[in-house]
C-alpha cells in the first residue's frame, strides 16, 4: 500500500476533495454558461467573513461560513432582481464588503492569523471528521437537488424567457443555483482556499467546453478533469511538500492549457 | 369563419416608467387564426406579446387564456413561443439540436423525470416537422441562423401546443430562408390547423400570408383583413412611420 494512505488526515482530505470536485463543475457548467461565474469569488469571500465569525464565536468555521454564503447568495439575489443595481455591481459590493468584514473581526481574534493561511489557500489538514460529515451530507443535497432540477437549469441557462413562458418557475430556479452555489463555495474551503474556489468551479467547465460536446458529455468530461485534478493535486502536495489547493488549481490550469492548444490546432488543420 | 375564442385581450394598458407604451387595447384571437401583428419599430408589438405570454403584467386590463384568467393560467404547454432572442444564442452553448428540441417538453415534466422513449419520438417528429431530422446531433451554435430558427420552431412544436407565437422569427435570416419559414408556417396553420401569431415589421409578407392583421402603434390602429388595411384611414399614418422603418434595416442587415 502506498505510503500516503497510512495518514487519517490524508485520507480524509481525499474523500472531501473527490466530493467537492465532484459537485464543483455541476454548479460550474450553469455559472459559466450564464457569464454569472464572479459569483463564486464573492460568495468565496463572504465565507471568509463567516470562517472569521465563526473563530471569533468559537463555533466550528466551516457552519459559520456556509450560514454566511448561503444568507449572502439570497440576498444577492434579492439586490440583483431589485434592477436597481446591476448584478456584477452587487457582486462587487459583497465582494469587498465581506472581506472588509472579515479583516476586522480577524483583528478581534488573537491566533486566528496563523489559521488564516490554510483558509485563504486551503489546507487538507484542517479537514476534521465532522467537517468530512457536513461535506459528505450537503454535498449530496447538491448534487440531488441538481439531478432532480437539471432540466429547469438548462432551460433557463440557454433561454430564460422561453423557460418562463413554458411555465418554469424561474425565480424559484435562480435562487436554487445561487443558494447551491454559496453551499458549494463554502463546502469547498478547507481543500482549495476561500482565494482557489472560483478556479475548481470555472477552469474544469471552461475546459470541458472546448471539446464542443454536448450537455452531459460536457459535464461528464469537466467532472472527470476537476476529480482528477483534486487527486493529482493531493498527492502531489503529499509528496512534493506544496499546498494542496495551489497544487489542484495549477493542474486544471496545465489541463486546461493542453485542451485549449490541441483544439486550436484542430481548428486549422 | 371564425372558429373558438382561444386568447382575449380586454382593456389593456402598459406603462413603462412615464411613458405609456399601450393605451386600451383589446383583441380578440381566434381558432385557426394566423394573426400579423405589425406597426413601427417601439410601436409595443413585443410588450403586447409578452403581456400574453405572462411575462409583463399589464397595468390595465384583462387578459383571457383559454378562458381563463393569465394569473390562474397553467396550462402552458398549450402556448409554444419561439422568441426574438432565440436567433442571438450563443453559439458555443453546449447542446445538441436533439437537446434544444427536448427543452420543448420539459415545462410539462415534474422533478427527476427525464427525457423517455415517448419524448424521444415527439421530438423526433418536431425535428421532421421543420425538416431538420438530420441535423439532430449537431450543435445549435453550428447551424445557420435559418437552420436554428427552424429548431427553436420544432423546439416549440414539441410540446404540441394549440397556439403558436414567434416574434420577429425571420429577423437577420436572408431572404430564401425567410420564404421557407413563411411557408413552413403556412403548412402548419392550414394543415394542422395551430393558431399562430406573429410579431413582424414586414406589411407585404403579413399581406400574403396572415388570415388576420392587426397594426399597433401604442393604441390599435387596425385590426381585420390582411388585404384591406392599405384602404383604411389609418395606413397613411403608419406608412409614414414604416418608410423610415425600412431603410433602417436595410442598413442593418446588409452592411
Amino acid at each position: 500500500m502506498l505510503e500516503i494512505f497510512n495518514y487519517n488526515f490524508i485520507i480524509r482530505g481525499i474523500e472531501a476533495g473527490v466530493i467537492i470536485g465532484a459537485i464543483a463543475p455541476l454548479i460550474g457548467i450553469f455559472l459559466v454558461l450564464r457569464r454569472y461565474s464572479l459569483i463564486a469569488d464573492a460568495l468565496a469571500h463572504v465565507s471568509l467573513a463567516g470562517v472569521a465569525l465563526g473563530f471569533l464565536l468559537g463555533i466550528n468555521p466551516l457552519i459559520t461560513a456556509i450560514v454566511a454564503s448561503v444568507g449572502s447568495s439570497i440576498a444577492v439575489e434579492r439586490l440583483r432582481l431589485s434592477r436597481r443595481v446591476y448584478a456584477d455591481s452587487a457582486l462587487s459590493i459583497f465582494l469587498s464588503g465581506s472581506l472588509a468584514l472579515a479583516i476586522v473581526i480577524i483583528s478581534f481574534t488573537r491566533g486566528f492569523s496563523v489559521d488564516l493561511f490554510s483558509y485563504l489557500f486551503g489546507s487538507i489538514v484542517t479537514v476534521k471528521i465532522t467537517d468530512l460529515y457536513l461535506i459528505a451530507g450537503l454535498g449530496i443535497i447538491v448534487i440531488v437537488a441538481i439531478v432532480a432540477f437539471y432540466r429547469e437549469l438548462l432551460y433557463i441557462t440557454f433561454d430564460e424567457e422561453s423557460a418562463q413562458v413554458a411555465g418554469i418557475k424561474t425565480r424559484f430556479i435562480n435562487t436554487l443555483l445561487i443558494v447551491l452555489s454559496a453551499l458549494t463555495v463554502a463546502l469547498a474551503i478547507p481543500i482549495v482556499g476561500v482565494l482557489l474556489i472560483a478556479a475548481l468551479i470555472v477552469i474544469p467547465v471552461v475546459t470541458a467546453l472546448q471539446l464542443r460536446k454536448s450537455f452531459i458529455i460536457t459535464i461528464l468530461w469537466a467532472e472527470i478533469i476537476s476529480i482528477f485534478a483534486v487527486l493529482a493535486g493531493i498527492t502531489s502536495s503529499y509528496y512534493m511538500n506544496i499546498p494542496a489547493g495551489g497544487a489542484i488549481v495549477l493542474i486544471t490550469i496545465i489541463i486546461f492549457i493542453t485542451v485549449y492548444f490541441l483544439k486550436k490546432s484542430d481548428h486549422h488543420s | 369563419m371564425h372558429g373558438k375564442k382561444l386568447i382575449e385581450i380586454k382593456d389593456i394598458s402598459f406603462s413603462y416608467g412615464d411613458e405609456k407604451i399601450l393605451d386600451n387595447l383589446s383583441i380578440d384571437i381566434f381558432q385557426g387564426d394566423y394573426m400579423g401583428i405589425i406597426g413601427p419599430n417601439g410601436g409595443g408589438k413585443t410588450t403586447l406579446l409578452k403581456i400574453i405570454l405572462g411575462l409583463l403584467k399589464p397595468s390595465l386590463g384583462i387578459v383571457k387564456l383559454f378562458g381563463i384568467e393569465i394569473g390562474k393560467f397553467k396550462d402552458w404547454n398549450k402556448i409554444g413561443y419561439v422568441s426574438q432572442k432565440a436567433t442571438h444564442i450563443d453559439s458555443s452553448f453546449p447542446s445538441t439540436v436533439n437537446g434544444v428540441v427536448g427543452m420543448g417538453l420539459y415545462g410539462k415534466k415534474k422533478p427527476f423525470h427525464f427525457i423517455n422513449k415517448q419524448d424521444k419520438q415527439k421530438i423526433k417528429l418536431a425535428l421532421r416537422e421543420v425538416e431538420m431530422e438530420d441535423y439532430r446531433d449537431r450543435l445549435i451554435g453550428d447551424l445557420s441562423g435559418g437552420q436554428q430558427q427552424r429548431v427553436f420552431i420544432a423546439r416549440a412544436l414539441a410540446g404540441e401546443p394549440e397556439v403558436l407565437f414567434l416574434d420577429e422569427p425571420t429577423s437577420g435570416v436572408d431572404v430564401k430562408t425567410q420564404e421557407q419559414l413563411y411557408m413552413l408556417l403556412k403548412k402548419l396553420n392550414k394543415e394542422k390547423h395551430l393558431t399562430t401569431i406573429l410579431v413582424s415589421h414586414d406589411l407585404e409578407t403579413m399581406e400574403r400570408e396572415a388570415t388576420e392583421l392587426i397594426c399597433i402603434n401604442r393604441t390599435l390602429m387596425y385590426c381585420g383583413m390582411p388585404k384591406e388595411f392599405r384602404v383604411h384611414e389609418n395606413f397613411e399614418h403608419y406608412k409614414g412611420h414604416e418608410l423610415h422603418i425600412h431603410h433602417h434595416n436595410h442598413e442593418k442587415y446588409h452592411p
